[in-house]
């Protein structure tokens, strides 16, 4: 064997490791969500599943039968509802919002744009749990406690610090000529904008939009504070209704985290597809 | 119809003064070519016409209109970029058809007009490509078909020759030329290259640090250089120009190098010079000859001097030789071999020796 070959071959042991490592608490997940609650305790740990059963998300979703242990019947399909209202309508203002400020940023020249700029990435350096206590006191004052309004608001001002930096490098990239051309060629600024540079920064402004949306899907700590009952609990507060006062419901709550990862899943497939693709430039020299 | 005129116009970036108060009138279906080294405002001027920068002092019309306060798009005015800027997710005929569609013509007028343009610049081939999938003298020719089918009243192309290599370069300079005498419209166009604007060009307009230097027909700018910089900037390869002082000698006025080397002043000029000032002189390099290999012209200044080394060209050699401690190019159309370190008779031709005053840099 030369060293080439025992260069690859620690490459792809340690790659492996790296993988498992990565991968074990997922699958984890994964199994116990699809296995008996006395498979889920014995000790030690069973690693190669024996029985696996759906019971858990017949539960879930059809409010249990025979033999399931969440016999509570958690409001799955509530939950799912407000996560999906919250995340879209958030996601949909954080990127209408943040793609305007990226093309603000990348195409126009005001006063002081670098510190501008470098202010709203600064909001992103404070850990968003660190707000939860003076966005609770403001929220209980004006009434947007446990509402869809107060947590769409939260996840809109997280998330457009990211969507107008990243869109803002998008916007970037597209040459300056190219609106130009299409200003002389007849069109408006903002026809410029719709026609042209809209339609060139799709792939930036849809990876914005995906990790927008997964932010908001997943995010736990600022929801659990802010959102008091079904009127507003998403999927992942909802995690936490399968802790009672002495007892986890460890296949339930798996069950709930796998249905919670599957859209999340998917969309990191599309934005990997975005990332990956990124922008071809025929219109310009190269 | 369409003629264009800057009156006064400045431009500012900043503190940075781009453009100074500059005059200009291009007169209708005249090939105007505004050339000058980066940084001389001729891009900021041309896209003050366009109307894609603010004009910041001044007027500027087309026709009889005035174009300050107009976008872009009210101007019919046509622009074609270095870089090309087609828009990469439109096919070819997408592109073209852009400005009609955004202009709200019928469908089969636009494919009519698309098709003109198209057959024009015979490019009707690659009409359902992308623009990624052409070649840079396709797109070139792309570019140049979306700005001619709106029929603009002005042409702008902003050094749109740059991005494209020698051969392809030459041949589209061609075609743009071909391409006025098809459509003649005025056409202003920018450029750093003096062999593109001595080619292309009706008139010419060279800048420099904001300001024009010299308006002109090429053979104006080539014959008589207004400045020290035209005179420089305008020929290939550039004008020597050596630096000296006037002294009188023998009751006559001579041009003194630095080194030493006395040259009489050209007989015309004896009156416009004056003992004591500073001067540059300058002459082309197919006006010092090497005497061996070529005529000796009526009148003369004879030096000796030796080769540093020689480019022969085909139709011509370019030899390196040194004027005092300056080198200086020398141009002979004799295909005769000529090496490094040959010691040749020069002969200076006077009648053809351009003075410059050293403090204006103004012709004298």
């Amino acid at each position: 064997m030369n060293k080439k070959q025992i260069n690859n071959i620690l490459i792809w042991f340690s790659a492996i490791v790296l993988i498992i490592l990565i991968m074990t608490p997922g699958l984890w997940v994964v199994l116990t969500a699809f296995r008996p609650q006395v498979d889920v305790m014995a000790k030690p740990a069973v690693w190669i599943p024996r029985n696996l059963n759906l019971i858990q998300f017949e539960t879930m979703l059809f409010g249990g039968s025979e033999g399931s242990m969440g016999r509570s019947p958690i409001p799955v399909l509530s939950y799912l509802r407000n996560s999906l209202i919250i995340s879209f309508t958030s996601t949909f203002i954080a990127v209408l919002v943040g793609t305007i400020g990226g093309y603000g940023f990348a195409r126009h020249n005001f006063k002081h744009k670098n510190k501008y700029f470098l202010l709203i990435m600064l909001t992103r350096t404070i850990p968003g749990i660190s707000l939860s206590l003076p966005i609770f006191i403001i929220f209980s004052k004006i009434g947007l406690i446990d509402t869809h309004i107060g947590i769409i608001l939260v996840f809109v001002a997280l998330n457009i610090p990211f969507t107008v930096w990243l869109t803002d490098g998008f916007f970037r990239q597209i040459p300056r000529a190219m609106s130009e051309v299409a200003m002389t060629d007849g069109c408006t600024k903002l026809q410029a904008f719709w026609h042209i540079e809209l339609p060139l920064s799709r792939s930036g402004i849809a990876s914005a939009g995906i990790f927008a949306f997964l932010i908001s899907w997943n995010e736990y700590a600022l929801v659990s504070n802010l959102a008091r009952s079904t009127d507003s609990k998403t999927l992942t507060v909802g995690l936490m209704d399968f802790t009672a006062q002495f007892t986890i419901n460890w296949p339930g709550m798996c069950a709930l985290a796998v249905f919670i990862i599957i859209p999340a899943l998917i969309l990191t497939f599309m934005v990997q597809k975005h990332l990956v693709t990124g922008l071809t430039f025929g219109g310009v020299k190269g | 119809m369409a003629k264009v005129s800057l009156q006064g116009v400045s431009k500012f970036y900043g503190k940075v003064q781009a453009v100074r108060k500059i005059d200009l009138e291009i007169i209708d279906k005249e090939f105007l070519v505004l050339v000058g080294p980066s940084g001389c405002g001729k891009s900021s001027s041309l896209r003050m016409i366009a109307g894609l920068e603010e004009i910041d002092e001044g007027i500027i019309k087309i026709g009889d209109k005035e174009m300050n306060n107009l976008e872009p798009r009210e101007r019919n005015v046509s622009m074609v970029f270095q870089n090309y800027a087609l828009y990469p997710h439109m096919t070819v005929e997408e592109n073209l058809g852009f400005s009609l569609k955004i202009a709200g013509l019928a469908k089969k007028e636009i494919e009519e007009r698309v098709h003109e343009a198209a057959g024009i610049l015979d490019i009707t081939e690659f009409l359902q490509r992308k623009p990624s999938q052409l070649s840079g003298g396709q797109r070139q020719r792309v570019a140049m078909g979306r700005a001619i089918v709106r029929r603009p009243d002005v042409f702008l192309f902003d050094e749109p020759l740059s991005n494209l290599d020698a051969k392809l370069r030459n041949q589209m300079r061609t075609e743009i030329k071909r391409l006025h005498q098809k459509v003649s419209t005025t056409i202003v166009y920018v450029t750093h290259d003096q062999v593109e604007a001595m080619t292309l060009a009706d008139r010419i307009v060279i800048m420099k640090d904001g300001i024009i230097e010299q308006i002109g027909t090429p053979l104006d700018l080539f014959e008589r250089p207004a400045t020290k910089f035209v005179a420089t900037f305008i020929g290939s390869p550039s004008m020597n120009m050596i630096k000296a002082s006037i002294v009188k000698q023998n009751n006559e006025l001579s041009m003194k190098t630095n080194d030493g080397i006395i040259v009489p002043v050209p007989k015309d000029k004896q009156n416009s010079v004056s003992e004591g000032q500073s001067i540059s002189f300058g002459f082309r390099a197919e006006d010092i000859v090497p005497l061996k290999f070529g005529q000796k012209p009526s009148s003369a200044w004879e030096m000796k001097s030796s080769v540093n080394l020689a480019e022969p060209l085909g139709t011509e050699t370019l030899i390196f030789t040194n004027f005092g401690e300056i080198e200086i190019v020398s141009r002979m159309f004799t295909p005769e071999q000529v090496k490094s370190n040959d010691v040749l008779d020069f002969a200076l031709n006077l009648d053809r020796t351009y003075l410059f005053d050293e403090n204006s840099g103004l012709a004298i």
